[in-house]
């Protein structure tokens, strides 16, 4: 029943911060500079909830997420521009493309741990960047033009998709499983839980819904680049992860949101941007590594029960 | 000869892989952390040769050890600042800030003189000598001839003097270490010096013979050289020296074979390999894992 009241509680939140940010873009409050402000913010939340998935709830620490990011972009790209079908299939065929792809690059590297899991995921997304570098069919180094399809009321049904996904993943059985991996990976296997079975699950749904967020992502440009999936883009990810505390699905959320607006207002000065980026990320890691929320949730200071706890365990 | 002369080409390159690979395979030997700011700290050492050069007109030898010794003192300030107070944290919070590192050391560089390329003077007399057919020029071989000895000083400084014992001592076992009464902080600072002085050395040498530099240049040969280490057996020092060399050579003949476009992906593809199949290196010894 609890469950259920919370469940309904973050629809009518959903439907209350869609309302408001619609009637303030609609009645003209905001221009449509701050509608790009909040379609990027909303990626970077989806972004960076995938990753929270990877990082935050299975332990498994994936620096290479703009990768999937990428075939994400490319496939629903080549969905609308070569083939044009419509957005909601490409975005989806997307999502299943990169789950795909998630798939292969984990399979073998999740039998990888800490480190030099980190720098295997890091040269799969090199070698995916580079692979449509190299295919010129997508434009090569050029890039590919894809048109503006991406709308803000697109970008948040999926955004509130991508949430509801990942804490129902959380807090099922599944989720409690790769909560357990990522405490103690050794005592979770000799408690009967497959291990490898969940990183990879836990791996592929984090795939899937960066490819989502890539779709969205490429519609909201003119032209996409492989220069735009580097290894600075999965660093971008990574650092709305840290800073909003790895565990915290709130977090991360929140962190998201700090971090666009700190990056639209700094759009204009890249390496400030960068300098504190960096900066904030060593004190962060100095002072208070456990990040803004911890492995706590928002929802815990207002006693809203355990529906979006990392915690697990009814 | 086109043959020889590309694995040559190689193993001039793959000697600049070994000389940063060596930082990265000493600083995880000995802390286990894969310092992400190494590359730019070669980014710096070849800046701080390009200015020695241009700037007080040195010549070359006087800048490679003007660089080194300016980088053997950034890098211990990096380890002080930033990682000496995360000894005792999660691996991957230490992980973390080195990334961070990495990319403030970059942006800072781009902060104060700019993201734009600078060219390198040319301090080395250049001249082809034929050898079999093949062209080869005398650079790659001088290349070649400072790294070796470069190399060859630090097998030296590791295993015949007391600060070698002492860097040996606490990787095998920290704890142990101090017990015995070595100074485990300043131990380390001495590694992050060697290793960033090796990096210094790597970045006027990639200079003098790639003749390009730029702030961003560090990313993608660090991550090489790391991928060198790892091929090696990471925490190994002749690991390191001969994964550089073979990653060097392979990527040249990648490139050769008509694919270079896909040569960044090689080492890549060598690294995943690597870790997959014999994740303790060429050289290393399988461990297993206590519980």
């Amino acid at each position: 029943m609890k469950k259920a009241k919370s469940f309904w509680l973050f629809i009518i939140l959903a439907v209350f911060v869609y309302g408001l940010i619609q009637f303030l873009l609609t009645s003209e409050v905001l221009n449509p500079y701050y509608q790009n402000m909040f379609i990027v913010m909303a990626i970077n939340i989806m972004l960076a909830v995938s990753l929270h998935l990877v990082i935050g709830i299975t332990g498994q620490f994936s620096i290479g997420h703009a990768g999937f990011l990428a075939v994400g972009a490319y496939v629903s790209a080549i969905f609308t521009m070569k083939l044009g079908l419509p957005f909601p299939i490409a975005l989806l065929a997307g999502g299943v493309v990169a789950a795909l792809a998630g798939l292969i690059v984990g399979i073998p590297s999740l039998r990888l741990k800490g480190d030099y899991l980190a720098i295997a995921t890091l040269g799969f997304a090199e070698i995916i960047r580079i692979v449509f570098l190299n295919i010129e069919y997508v434009g090569g180094a050029a890039g590919l033009q894809v048109s503006h399809l991406t709308t803000w009321t697109s970008t948040f049904i999926m955004l509130v998709l991508t949430i509801l996904i990942v804490v129902n993943f959380t807090n099922s059985r599944h989720g409690r499983a790769c909560i357990a991996i990522r405490e103690n990976e050794i005592a979770a296997d000799a408690m009967g839980i497959n291990t490898t079975y969940y990183k990879v699950i836990a791996f592929a749904i984090g795939s899937l819904l960066a490819g989502i967020a890539g779709g969205l992502y490429s519609h909201n440009f003119y032209i996409i680049q492989p220069t735009n999936f580097g290894f600075l883009k999965s660093f971008d990810i990574l650092i709305i992860v840290v800073l909003g505390g790895l565990g915290s699905l709130s977090g991360s959320v929140i962190a998201a949101i700090l971090l666009t607006v700190i990056s639209t207002f700094l759009q204009d000065y890249p390496e400030t941007r960068m300098i504190i980026y960096s900066l904030v990320l060593v004190f962060v890691m100095i002072f208070r590594p456990k990040g803004l929320m911890g492995t706590r949730e928002i929802t815990e200071f207002f006693g809203l029960g355990k529906w979006k706890s990392s915690k697990g365990g009814n | 000869m086109e043959w020889l002369q590309q694995i040559i080409n190689g193993i001039s390159l793959g000697s600049i892989y070994a000389l940063i690979a060596l930082g990265y395979t000493m600083v995880y030997g000995i802390i286990k952390l894969i310092n992400f700011a190494h590359g730019d700290v070669f980014m710096v050492g070849a800046f701080v040769g390009f200015y020695a050069i241009t700037g007080f007109g040195l010549g070359f030898f006087p800048a490679l050890i003007l660089s080194m010794v300016i980088c053997a003192i950034f890098g211990v300030l990096i380890e002080r600042i930033a990682y000496k107070p995360l000894r005792n944290a999660t691996r991957i919070a230490a992980l973390i800030t080195a990334i961070g590192m990495s990319l403030l050391i970059e942006y800072g560089v781009i902060y104060v003189r700019g993201a734009q390329p600078e060219a390198y003077p040319n301090v080395l007399p250049n001249t082809t000598i034929n050898v079999f057919g093949a062209q080869i020029s005398s650079q790659s071989l001088f290349i070649l001839g400072i790294s070796v000895a470069l190399m060859i000083i630090l097998q030296f400084i590791v295993h015949k003097t007391k600060i070698g014992k002492a860097m040996r001592a606490v990787s095998h076992d920290m704890d142990a270490a101090r017990l015995m009464g070595i100074n485990v902080d300043n131990t380390i600072s001495a590694t992050f010096a060697i290793g960033s002085g090796l990096a210094g050395a790597a970045g006027v040498i990639f200079g003098v013979y790639y003749t390009k530099i730029e702030p961003l240049m560090g990313v993608i040969p660090g991550l090489k050289a790391f991928v060198a280490a790892v091929l090696g057996g990471i925490g190994i020092i002749p690991g390191a020296m001969v994964g550089g060399l073979l990653l060097g050579v392979i990527e040249s003949i990648v490139s050769a074979a008509g694919f270079s476009l896909w040569r960044d992906a090689a080492a890549f593809v060598i690294l995943i390999l690597i870790l997959i199949f014999r994740p303790s290196g060429i050289f290393g010894k399988n461990t297993r894992e206590k519980v």
